[in-house]
């Protein structure tokens, strides 16, 4: 065969060559700061100049998308395995392009807010910050591969330097945490590949002869496969992006990992990683098994509307930061997860654009707790009290993400969950009202969650060494010289772009709404669903 | 032109630049937010300067929309698409018409004065520039919240003065009962908020739009099923955010918070948004006889339960906050009775925004002088010491009570009589609580100024929480001149606006006319008769318990069952505390114990059963890649089966 194929680009071959130097320039990141693993400084001054660049071209990317384009831009493509017509193709879809200016963002800022995080022993900034770099091209690669096997490979290495980050770098159970999500997500990835070799076998009974893992002809293909054979397929793919996700009773993982990962990479697994599979259900679920898509609706809506009490509840009762974060992320999930299979256009977009709010509040909440916990040295609830009284603006910063993430109307998360409430009231009004009283619980446990840290007497570990220990009660004229110091510099330089994002998204989302809403429609389509409210004329 | 609250004209002229009502405020609050510590100096000043312009150009905009027809003065301002996707398309836009005017004056009058009060209420806080912050956010809230020219833009609005509230309410946080008191707050308004929310999905789903103009324009359409449910869930969110039956049990709490505040937005402005709400969906509530019904019954209730708790506080600041739950509950009276009680509605509003939020500011005064002392029973005698405040405060209770001539008379008195003016049981049982509240009213209020004027000086003998002397004294003119210019509205305001049917009138265009019952179940100049016999009474009463004998210091414990009962907020607390909150703390923890034990627990056990490995949950803790492998097994088997049994049902 012909090794040497030409690469087939279209949508301006400028645009698609972007769109490659976008996933191979975190590669050449990755490996130039993991030969600096020597000087510390450098090794971090290099991420931190190789992930804004990157930042830059995502950027550019956003800006060559043309939002009523085609439904695929800046595509690229290229033979890999002829016998079984697999291609190296990339691509992208407005619902992509979101999730990719979304990490592009999150990582600079997670390399600015670890910059004087300590490592466990033996490990450098150089191997931590190369894994990094390494996690995002890989992200960006799942996020743009038009090719499903690609697609699957992709899937499953990007839990390799995950897999390292929270096992080589986490807390005390990292060990157990790290293994625990690899085998959860490596198990639902093969689950997947199944299914995705049973959509290659039925193309190729229906091409003649040769099948094809062509993400675009599978939809054409699929389509108008039997029921039975798409449920199997489809549930081949949905319980890999459902582990993903996770939708509960599948989500005992996230807790674990999100506990045990550093700061940085806990942003990195909920903001992004996670959603690799709601974006799944999106990409491959919807489009690639409609008929089995309509069918099963019913129970994944299930699923969804008891990750949202499910996830709320059991938030409210954790006592531990980080977990209380996978809990909330559980619920939002389930929002997400509602959102997409309610089947209209408004709580579709409100999914996807809930894909891209939730990033920015719970990555900001977590870095504002990563900020707390590096003030007190711990991440049980119980050891903070009245700390808003020392660090104001931490309180601050602490409220804002909180507000966001309990989608307080001028905040980005508003918008993304009113549409998805909204738009799948009118299909689907019971798991919708349901689902609304999730906006209750996030009040309790936002507030509470709150109130807890940083109101009440000043107290707890957060003064530790100016009184007696954890739990002591403090004077608060002390607290006010306490050595605990407010937000530094750096990390205000950290902060500050999330909020202003929140606050601008909230107030006037349409840029974003513009570029997913014409996908969300192409989706729609390709599923067979027409918008339960339809626009109206006049009266 | 029979709707004209579903036409609006595009705005024109000055009404064009009404975006800065928003603006000003805005600006200011983040101007103080990001600014910090730099703008300590002079944060209070522009905090109150941003104010004080939106008020007076909300004037400008009111008389240059007096002069112009009524069809001509509802006009929207569209600003921009704010959530736009395909058929759903939430405009954020601007609203201006006689409703939201009145709002805009209301809110940025008193919200001026109460800036400026505040300069010297907060002097002594080294905070006081985030005060300030924190009321600009108020304003600026409240004011999108009666300008927005939709539902969603009203619902931006109302989780905002959520926002502001619970800020405030929780100022002093190192109190823990101020931050729980917060945290109730939002929580309770969130429930409410919960059946706007379903409203506004309601909507949509039926109509296609959130906006005002196309939802009264189509709203005649729906079956009367739906119309009612929208009318209840609106009722459920005003409830939260006003204080209504079920939900009241947040504002008496909400006192935590530093006294401009309460007197700013839980007295005159924000609790008031319920009211706006259901006047401002006069067309769907025209439409269900039976969702109107339900809204006066709450009303009712409401306002007996915040009487007659009301009579049993000694907390001075507390038997106000019942007042005003009692007088908000007048307020939903009247706008439950459809065309013959919205424009009372409001009416009624806009004195009480002037008493009550006078009364409040006295009460602050008293404080003031009295090292934030609120126990009544700890007062006494302080009439001479206090000469403006006690001037200021007896105005605004004789307003309060309805004494003849003054700004209560002539707005409660006309929703008692609207009351009466329903058919058959309804005349007399609305009628009948409203009268009886009037007399209530009469009484606890009485005791209050009773209790704090009057009597021996029993603080002479007492020592403040601190530990130091009580030396009342008089405030200073920062806030004295406030107290003063409210109580003028609490005398003149009633008579100005119902002289010619000012109000009725001028609020034509936004609340249809207001009719006039033509049967009344007593005839209404017996019901003014009645009335005023009622207010003597409960004055004669509370002199007969508090006025006559002296004041014991501490509480009497033995009471009677009636007296412990209001005492206990007649058990609403007791009642949210058996329902809602222990429940849902046991159904947590359960939830919890279940997730680490039982969810992971089910799955490392079925693991540890097909691996057999003998169920030893202890080795499944370790990281064996086997147990893993079949944990997520279990879980994946789990999820197939329920897949399969509904797609093979």
């Amino acid at each position: 065969m012909n090794h040497v194929l030409p690469v087939t680009t279209s949508g301006g071959g400028g645009m698609s060559a972007l769109l490659i130097v976008l996933l191979v320039l975190p590669l050449v990141g990755a490996g130039a700061v993991a030969l600096l693993r020597a000087n510390d400084r450098t090794a971090k001054l290099t991420a931190l100049a190789f992930s804004l660049v990157e930042l830059v071209l995502a950027i550019a990317v956003w800006v060559g998308y043309e939002p009523g384009g085609t439904r695929l831009q800046m595509t690229s493509s290229v033979e890999w395995i002829a016998s079984f017509g697999v291609h190296v193709s990339f691509g992208i879809d407005g619902i992509a392009l979101v999730m990719i200016a979304v990490i592009a963002l999150l990582v600079p800022v997670i390399i600015g807010a670890g910059w004087v995080e300590k490592l466990p022993a033996g490990r450098t900034s150089g191997g931590f910050l190369s894994l990094i770099l390494l996690q995002e091209a890989i992200t960006i690669g799942v996020f743009s591969a038009t090719d499903v096997f690609l697609f699957y490979v992709l899937f499953e290495i990007m839990l390799i330097p995950m897999y390292f980050l929270i096992g080589g770098y986490g807390g005390a159970r990292r060990q157990y945490a790290a293994v625990k999500f690899f085998l959860y997500s490596f198990l639902g990835g093969l689950i997947m590949l199944a299914s995705a070799i049973g959509a290659y076998a039925y193309s190729a009974d229906h091409l003649g002869g040769s099948g094809t893992f062509d993400w675009a002809t599978l939809v054409t293909v699929l389509k108008t496969a039997p029921t039975s054979t798409q449920v199997w397929l489809f549930l081949g793919f949905f319980l890999a992006f459902a582990i993903k996700a996770p939708l509960v009773p599948l989500h005992t993982w996230l807790p674990d990992a999100a506990a045990e990962a550093p700061i940085g990479v806990a942003v990195l697994l909920v903001g992004v990683l996670d959603k690799v599979g709601t974006f799944g259900f999106l990409r491959y679920c919807l489009p690639m098994f409609p008929a089995a898509s309509k069918q099963l609706a019913p129970l994944v809506l299930v699923l969804a509307v008891a990750g949202v009490i499910y996830g709320s509840l059991l938030a409210t009762g954790q006592r531990d930061m980080k977990r209380l974060i996978a809990y909330v992320s559980i619920a939002h999930f389930g929002f997400i997860a509602l959102g997409i299979f309610a089947f209209s256009s408004q709580s579709e977009v409100g999914a996807v654009s809930y894909m891209l709010n939730h990033s920015l509040a719970t990555g900001m909440l977590i870095l504002v707790l990563g900020m707390i916990i590096a003030r007190g040295g711990s991440t049980l609830i119980s050891d903070y009290g009245g700390m808003a009284k020392v660090t104001p603006l931490l309180g601050g910063m602490l409220l804002i993400a909180g507000l966001s993430t309990l989608s307080l109307p001028g905040t980005n998360s508003f918008v993304s969950e009113f549409l998805v409430l909204i738009g799948s009231y009118p299909r689907e009004p019971v798991y919708t009202v349901i689902a609304t009283v999730g906006m209750v619980l996030a009040a309790l446990y936002v507030l509470w969650l709150y109130q807890r840290i940083m109101q009440g007497p000043v107290r707890g570990t957060a003064l530790v060494g100016l009184a007696g220990g954890p739990g002591t009660a403090v004077a608060p004229e002390i607290g006010a010289k306490s050595a605990i110091g407010d937000l530094s510099k750096r990390e205000i330089a950290v902060l500050a772009p999330l909020v202003a994002l929140i606050l601008v998204l909230g107030v006037y989302p349409k840029p974003v709404l513009d570029v997913i809403t014409p996908s969300v429609g192409a989706t729609m389509t390709e599923v067979g669903f027409a918008d339960p409210v339809a626009a109206q004329g006049g009266n | 032109m029979t709707n004209l609250a579903a036409d609006a004209q595009g705005a024109t002229g000055l009404a064009g630049s009404a975006w800065l009502l928003l603006a000003l405020p805005t600006l200011g609050a983040i101007v103080l937010l990001v600014g910090g510590r730099r703008t300590n100096k002079w944060g209070h000043i522009l905090g109150s300067a941003t104010v004080l312009g939106t008020f007076v150009y909300g004037l400008a905009l009111f008389f240059s929309t007096t002069g112009l027809d009524a069809y001509k003065r509802t006009q929207e301002l569209h600003l921009f698409a704010w959530i736009p996707v395909n058929a759903l398309k939430v405009d954020f836009g601007l609203r201006l018409d006689p409703l939201s005017l009145t709002f805009v004056l209301l809110i940025t009058g008193v919200g001026a004065l109460i800036h400026i009060y505040s300069v010297g209420y907060m002097s002594h806080d080294r905070d006081r520039r985030r005060f300030f912050a924190y009321l600009n956010l108020f304003v600026a809230a409240m004011l999108l919240l009666v300008l927005g020219n939709g539902f969603v833009t009203l619902y931006f609005g109302w989780e905002g003065v959520g926002l502001a509230s619970y800020l405030l309410i929780g100022w002093y946080q190192d109190r823990p009962s101020a931050a729980t008191a917060a945290k109730k707050a939002f929580l309770m308004n969130r429930v409410g908020d919960l059946g706007l929310a379903v409203a506004i999905f309601l909507m949509f789903a039926n109509l296609g739009t959130t906006q005002y103009s196309e939802v009264f324009a189509k709203i005649g359409t729906l079956p009367s099923g739906t119309i009612l449910a929208i009318t209840l869930l609106l009722l459920l969110g005003a409830c939260g955010k006003s204080g209504q039956f079920p939900l009241q049990s947040w504002l008496p709490d909400a006192m935590e918070g530093p006294t401009p505040v309460s007197a700013l937005i839980h007295a005159a402005t924000m609790v008031t948004a319920g009211v706006y709400l259901i006047a401002r969906s006069n067309p769907i509530y025209d439409l269900t006889g039976d969702g109107r019904l339900i809204v006066t019954i709450i009303g009712t209730v409401t306002l007996l339960i915040g009487c007659i708790v009301g009579c049993a506080y000694d907390d001075i600041k507390k038997v106000l906050a019942y007042s005003t739950v009692s007088q908000i509950g007048y307020m939903i009276l009247a706008v439950g009775l459809g065309p013959f009680g919205y424009a009372l509605g409001i009416m009624h509003l806009l004195t009480h925004g002037f008493f009550k939020a006078g009364l409040f500011l006295g009460a602050g005064s008293v404080m003031h002088g009295m090292n934030d002392e609120v126990d009544m029973r700890k007062f006494g005698g302080l009439w001479r010491l206090m000469p403006i405040t006690f001037v200021t405060f007896g105005l605004g209770y004789l307003a309060l009570i309805g004494f003849p001539g003054l700004s209560g008379y002539f707005s409660k008195d006309a929703i008692i009589e609207a009351a009466f003016g329903q058919e058959g049981w309804r005349g007399w049982a609305f009628g009948g609580a409203a009268l009886l509240g009037a007399g209530l009213t009469a009484f606890y209020m009485t005791r209050l100024v009773l209790m704090t004027f009057f009597g021996e000086k029993r603080w002479k003998d007492l020592k403040s929480a601190d530990g130091k002397d009580f030396h009342p004294h008089e405030s200073p003119k920062s806030m004295t001149i406030p107290m003063i210019i409210l109580a003028i509205g609490s005398v003149g305001a009633g008579a100005f606006l119902s002289v010619g049917n000012r109000l009725v009138d001028w609020l034509e265009p936004s609340l249809g006319g207001l009719k006039e019952s033509e049967h009344f179940v007593i005839p209404k100049g017996t019901v003014t008769i009645l009335t005023i016999v009622l207010m003597l009474l409960g004055v004669g009463a509370a002199w007969l318990f508090v006025g006559r004998k002296p004041v014991p210091v501490t509480r009497p414990a033995r009471v009677s069952f009636p007296v412990r009962a209001a005492r206990a907020d007649l058990y609403g607390n007791a009642l949210n505390e058996a329902l809602f909150a222990r429940p849902g703390t046991w159904l947590t923890r359960a939830l919890v114990f279940v997730d680490n034990k039982g969810v992971d627990g089910v799955v490392n056990g079925l693991a540890a059963m097909l691996g057999g490995t003998s169920g030893r949950l202890r080795r499944a803790q370790t990281g064996f890649v086997r147990s893993y492998a079949l944990s997520m097994l279990g879980g994946s088997i789990l999820v197939v089966a329920a897949l399969l049994a509904v797609r093979f049902s």
